[in-house]
């Protein structure tokens, strides 16, 4: 590095903003060089006189203050007011949007795939009941037999009405084990036709009206909510008489 | 310039968001300020108020001025607090105060702007890029009373074309680098090293009363 170089860093390096080679290269350069060296201290004695003639001016306390009223002013004075709707439609926002994500995710874990698999536990249970030939733990079409024999193997006491008179007489009740829960099943009978009915509670549960029955592997299956209690039919039983079953055992109770 | 805010590029990516969910209410007590803005307000603006204060000061040349300057400046910051995406803070807020003063000058004071400046005597050394060598003769701090030097400094500060005095204060009295020089007075960084050494080749000229007449 020649002089004419090493001038035309020397401000670079005595701001500290000279890269590292250029640095040891200057600094070699200023070894043996008076004329680069005296530069040097006329930059740096320039810069401490700057600092040391131009005192640094520290804010007065008061405009700290001022700015602080001000500030606080802004956020309460009607200048933010026209802004007003959007700070309300924000936590607005929040709650249609968590609404719907929860909508979502309800729909996602309770409705299809929770609702498929208890309509297949069901479907299962019913099957397996009618194959077997086992309807009943307790065969009775007393329900004042039926009601406690249940309530004394349950944790709930599911409701037994009498439907006899609606053409739906009580043919008797068992226990099983479904949507991992043990649950009461309650034997109907329509003519020749066996209705199993799943109860078991459900607090909380949003009220599910019995909608048109489904039809799987040949059976009619009927879910609706009445009670806080979960309630499942399913019959081979038309479709139609199946859902009048429903009301008359939810309306009737 | 306008209202705008002043441009600190590398902090400014991606600051609009989709949508984002602030809650943002009111504070019943006045004096509590706003609890997610007044905390970073003091932390990112508050605590540069000498910075600031100093700045305006110099620009100004003036202390009132220089605090309606740091007052409508806070303000505007307070205003795009939002975009500050950190990194150095007090350089945002600096060029905001900056942004702030030339805008207000174009409104009330266009016609003082870009004084005249003579520098023909600086232009050979420059050239030769000799000036601290050779071109400035006898080192006159050195010769001069110490009161007499910090007395011909300040006035000489005053003087310089505000261009040139805001890249000293930045410098000598932020001891800001280059880069944070740069973004705040909105020049390459190439100009930030010129505009200093001509206006240290000024200041240290306006210390030599030979010079100074000739």
């Amino acid at each position: 590095m020649d002089c004419a170089q090493a001038q035309t860093v020397i401000e670079c390096y005595a701001d500290g903003e000279l890269d590292a080679v250029t640095t040891t290269r200057f600094e070699k350069h200023l070894e043996h060089c008076g004329g680069c060296q005296r530069a040097l201290d006329r930059l740096s004695s320039l810069s401490s006189l700057i600092k040391e003639a131009v005192p640094y001016s520290a804010a007065p306390e008061r405009l700290s203050r001022q700015i602080r009223a001000r500030v606080d002013q802004r956020n309460v004075a009607p200048g933010r007011a026209h802004g007003a709707w959007w700070h309300w439609l924000r936590p607005a926002a929040l709650v249609a949007v968590t609404a719907v994500v929860t909508w979502i995710i309800a729909a996602q874990l309770n409705d299809p795939p929770a609702k498929e698999l208890v309509a297949e536990e069901v479907i299962s249970s019913h099957a397996r009941a009618t194959l077997t030939g086992h309807l009943a733990d307790v065969a009775s079409s007393e329900r004042h037999t039926v009601k406690p024999w249940l309530s004394s193997k349950l944790d709930f006491s599911p409701p037994v009405p009498d439907l006899a008179s609606a053409g739906f007489p009580l043919v008797g009740g068992r226990l099983d084990y479904l949507d991992h829960r043990p649950v009461a099943v309650l034997v109907y009978g329509r003519r020749q036709h066996m209705i199993d009915l799943f109860v078991w509670p459900d607090n909380g549960a949003r009220p599910v009206a019995a909608s048109e029955p489904l039809s799987k592997q040949g059976y009619h299956v009927l879910h609706w909510t009445s009670a806080g209690m979960t309630l499942w039919a399913i019959s081979d039983l038309n479709a139609p008489e199946l859902k009048t079953f429903a009301e008359k055992f939810s309306g009737v109770k | 310039m306008g209202g705008k805010i002043p441009e600190i590029s590398h902090n400014r990516v991606g600051n609009k968001k989709p949508w984002k969910v602030v809650f943002y209410m009111a504070p019943k007590n006045p004096s509590a300020g706003s609890p997610i803005n007044g905390t970073r307000f003091e932390t990112t603006v508050m605590v540069h108020m000498d910075a600031a204060y100093n700045l305006a000061r110099w620009l100004t040349r003036d202390e009132r001025d220089a605090e309606d300057v740091v007052q409508e400046a806070s303000l505007r910051a307070l205003k795009f607090l939002e975009t500050f995406r950190g990194g150095n803070s007090r350089a945002w807020f600096l060029a905001i105060v900056r942004n702030t003063y030339y805008s207000g000058l174009k409104k009330n004071r266009s016609d003082t702007l870009n004084v005249p400046f003579d520098e023909d005597g600086l232009q050979e050394h420059d050239s030769a890029h000799a000036f601290w060598a050779e071109g400035a003769g006898e080192d006159p701090i050195r010769d001069l009373e110490r009161e007499e030097a910090k007395r011909l400094l300040r006035a000489a500060l005053q003087e310089l074309p505000e261009e040139f005095r805001e890249v000293i204060v930045l410098r000598e009295l932020e001891d800001l680098s280059y880069q944070d020089i740069a973004r705040i007075a909105k020049i390459p960084l190439g100009t930030v090293m010129s505009r200093l050494s001509r206006a240290r080749k000024l200041l240290y000229r306006a210390l030599h009363p030979g010079q100074q007449e000739s």
